[in-house]
């Protein structure tokens, strides 16, 4: 696989400018794009830093290459072909020591995310233009306390430390708009609507709101709300929070949208690759490496594989439906081209899979339900007739913030003590216990009072205390 | 679309400062830290006994994993088939999570809590914080000894294996570019070859060192009440007296001695597995270890650590003997330890030899109760930490 010497820049040039006539051809609309050429070391560290040129250091950062470092030694995973980031314009990274071929299919399907990211609704908010440079001033505003000899780094993990273990609770909902404190205080102080049925049922008692509760509704965005209420915090350590929270709501739209951008872009670098005229040397070994790209893995779930059947699905339903299809959905009102550009612009995963992952599809990938039976994973349903939809529930669950419990602030002044109550929404799924205690810890920490947790455990009600007693834990 | 940017390949771009060099550093102190923090369970796993010391560990750590709310392992995840999949089916290994979609980072399977390293290695994590003296306390036992040979400069003239083939490379480079502007030799115009002068040799020296020398005394009550269990408990104590012997001296030789009403010296692996039956005399496996000592450990040369492991059933009148010889024992030997292994729920809360030790007034002796592997490592402690009190007078 050492190829070095059998291509230079020149060729990937000569590569990217056929690839860009059939972007264009084909109608993606594209930033900017740059690649960079490094090797495998290089690879690592910018897979441990989430892809970026400039960011602050973490310990975490640290163990997260030496376990990439550790899998890659011992062969258990290669490393990824291609790595884009979401900025404009689009920075890729390509290795070194890859094969032409894989260059040319990798820059393939780099114009794919590029284009995802460029008109996928989640990423409106992302500004790419200015993501890589906010990352390197962040990171020069953390190395800055590091190296404040009042602060240190060990201060500044410490904190760190917490923010991490909260950057994820943060609002689900993006696409609704945040209410400020004095709008949501308006609304609260409102009349309440009128029901149109009052006379057919007992009203219930309108309760005038205490407009001095914080926070007004539930808030999800923890790290942010302790940054703006919690009054004792040194103004670095209210930065870093933010910072934490900034990076996490950079990388959520990528997490939200993981199967349908790597479909995408691999049904992208399918097309152009095909419509290329390759060589007949480079294009079997192009098959090859797509193939291993969309294959399906045994017993997991590979976003490529699930994205790529997908995305061709849509098209052929509205390209050559089944006589079937006609009859539950009527003609198709657009071609199934026309179909994809609109789907990748207004769905991510969830609703993605929702609207088009059919029975038929579920059974030909043979998707199924496992759970965790002692050290073992044994199946529990599988795709058929009665199961189907159970199957696509829990697969649903487990796709992008699906996978992150959803907990709400309830209460910054509980008792009138400045207590801090949040509460799980709890929706069927417990919580693991012990990384329940241990967040709890990072949440006494940064907030400074007691914290009181409410949740489900086994379907009875559980509230955790945390303060400089520690951990409690009561029924009820 | 505006024009794509191509970046080469930079050397001196990947040769850049690791950025992640202070991360990993970090990291690796806070795996370490976690280590230490359960070496107790770590050398209570049976594994890591009688094991080669370049032998791979498994150890458990749960200082460093990255705590966040997540859901518990008991969520059921989706996975793709063959298109053969059955309800019941097992498709893998609940630990090896980590394919499913979302799950990635997110669940505690495929946070790694769990770290390899060698048995050296972790020997070196266990004894670094116990501070403890340097046991050389005798300069009379320090043998001077070539042990090793040592680097020290080049030199011009030596044996072709001492070749330092990069210095004399650069030797030749050197002169090569201080005779740029000399004309060439005739008939030698494209070569430069090696002169005799830039051949440069390693120059090694012997090491002389202080050799010193430690013998192990292990010595185990081999009767019928010492079952597997008690026998573990013994190993698991003898393991990290040798392990710990090892890191301070340079020779360290193990004596394994195996009684029941007679002594006898033994191979390790008799020792551990061959059980006797029958009645308990102490004073004999004692008896057996001065005979040892005298005949081929002289104390002038030798370091002495005698521990040794009983259930404490021993025969009544074989107690003031025992009493003598361990007394003559702390003479002779830097440490003289006494572990009575009673495991809970036993069932075989016979006599107890704790008591008769009580009147042993020797700063060098430690007599012990272990009554479950979690006490091992405090014991040992305990028992290490005797040898720091004569050392003020010594």
């Amino acid at each position: 696989m050492s190829a070095t010497a059998s291509w230079n820049v020149k060729d990937l040039e000569y590569w990217d400018a056929r690839i860009r006539e059939k972007v264009e051809e084909f109608g993606l609309s594209c930033f900017g794009q740059e690649f960079e050429v490094c090797d495998h070391e290089q690879m690592l560290g910018y897979m441990a830093y989430h892809g970026m040129p400039a960011h602050y250091p973490h310990w975490s950062f640290g163990k997260s290459y030496e376990k990439l470092k550790t899998l890659y030694d011992y062969g258990v995973s290669g490393l990824p072909y291609e790595m884009v980031i979401n900025a404009n314009p689009a920075l890729a990274y390509l290795m070194r020591d890859n094969s032409l071929c894989l260059q040319v299919l990798t820059i393939a399907h780099v114009y794919g995310h590029n284009d995802f990211f460029r008109n996928n609704f989640m990423f409106r908010d992302t500004r790419p233009e200015l993501a890589l440079n906010h990352f390197k001033l962040r990171a020069e505003r953390v190395r800055g306390y590091a190296e404040d000899p009042s602060i240190g780094l060990q201060a500044v993990e410490q904190v760190l430390d917490a923010a991490h273990a909260l950057s994820m609770q943060c609002r689900h909902h993006t696409a609704i708009r945040k209410l400020t404190h004095h709008e949501q205080q308006e609304q609260a102080a409102a009349d309440p609507p009128r029901d149109p049925f009052e006379r057919i049922h007992k009203r219930r008692e309108h309760q005038i709101p205490d407009l001095n509760k914080i926070p007004l509704e539930p808030e999800e965005d923890i790290l942010l709300f302790i940054a703006e209420h919690n009054e004792y915090l040194e103004d670095w350590q209210r930065d870093l929070l933010r910072i934490a929270h900034e990076e996490a709501q950079y990388f959520i739209p990528q997490m939200e949208t993981k199967i349908m951008n790597e479909g995408w872009a691999s049904y992208w670098h399918h097309q152009i690759m095909n419509s290329l005229d390759l060589p007949e040397a480079l294009h079997i070994e192009f098959l090859v490496h797509h193939n291993q790209v969309i294959r399906p893995h045994p017993g997991g779930l590979n976003p490529y594989y699930l994205g790529f059947k997908l995305w061709h699905d849509i098209q052929r339903r509205y390209d050559e439906p089944t006589e079937a299809e006609l009859a539950r959905n009527g003609a198709p009102d657009k071609s199934g081209i026309d179909k994809l550009f609109e789907v990748r612009e207004t769905d991510r995963d969830v609703s993605f899979l929702r609207r088009f992952l059919t029975e038929e599809m579920m059974r030909e990938m043979d998707l199924f339900e496992y759970v965790r039976k002692g050290d073992k994973m044994v199946v529990s349903q599988v795709s058929d007739e009665d199961h189907w939809e159970r199957v696509k529930d829990t697969l649903l669950r487990n796709v992008g913030m699906n996978a992150t419990p959803v907990i709400r602030i309830l209460d910054a002044d509980h008792g009138h003590n400045r207590n801090l109550y949040l509460k799980h929404e709890h929706d069927g799924r417990d919580l693991q216990q012990e990384y329940l205690e241990k967040t709890l810890r990072y949440l006494y920490q940064l907030w400074g009072r007691q914290v009181l947790f409410e949740t489900l455990v086994q379907d009875k009600s559980v509230t955790y205390t945390y303060d400089s007693d520690g951990i409690a834990r009561q029924a009820g | 679309m505006t024009t794509t940017v191509f970046r080469p390949y930079s050397e001196s771009d990947a040769l850049r400062s690791d950025r992640s060099a202070g991360d990993r550093l970090r990291h690796r102190h806070k795996v370490r830290d976690a280590i230490r923090k359960n070496i107790a369970d770590i050398v209570a796993e049976e594994s890591i006994i009688g094991q080669s010391r370049d032998k791979i560990i498994k150890v458990p750590i749960r200082g460093i994993r990255e705590y966040r709310f997540i859901f518990g392992e008991n969520e059921p995840g989706v996975g793709t088939g063959d298109g053969k999949t059955e309800p019941g089916q097992v498709v893998g290994d609940a630990a090896q999570d980590g394919n499913g979609i979302g799950s990635a980072g997110n669940r505690p399977g495929v946070d790694y809590y769990e770290t390899d390293i060698t048995l050296e290695e972790l020997v070196d994590i266990m004894f670094e914080d116990l501070e403890l003296p340097d046991l050389e306390r005798k300069k009379l036992r320090e043998i001077q000894a070539e042990s090793a040979r040592k680097r020290k400069g080049f030199r011009k003239v030596g044996v072709r294996a001492h070749l330092d083939k990069k210095r004399t490379a650069m030797s030749r480079l050197r002169r090569r570019i201080a005779t740029r502007n000399v004309p060439p030799v005739e008939g030698h115009a494209s070569r430069f070859p090696f002169h005799r002068d830039d051949l440069k040799y390693r120059r090694l020296v012997a090491d002389l060192r202080p050799q010193s020398n430690a013998v192990v005394l292990c010595m185990m009550d081999t009767s019928g009440s010492m079952d597997t269990m008690k026998k573990y408990l013994a190993r698991s104590f003898f393991f990290m007296l040798y392990q710990f012997v090892r890191t301070r001296y340079n020779n360290v030789e193990v004596v394994f001695i195996a009684h029941d009403t007679r002594a006898r010296e033994v191979s390790e692996e008799e020792f551990f597995t061959k059980g006797e039956s029958g009645g308990t005399m102490i004073s004999s496996a004692y008896h057996k270890a001065l005979e040892v000592i005298q005949g081929r450990y002289h104390p002038s040369l030798w370091n002495i650590y005698a521990f040794h492991c009983s259930d404490g059933d021993n025969w009544p009148h074989d107690n003031p003997a025992t009493l003598a010889t361990a007394r003559e024992l702390t003479t002779l030997c830097n440490l003289v330890g006494y572990g009575e292994i009673k495991p809970l729920n036993s069932g075989s809360y016979g006599d107890s030899l704790l008591e008769l030790f009580d009147e042993l007034d020797a700063d060098n002796f430690h007599a012990l109760m272990i009554e479950n592997k979690e006490d091992i490592w405090p014991s040992f402690r305990m028992f290490l930490s005797r040898e720091r009190t004569p050392e003020t007078a010594d």
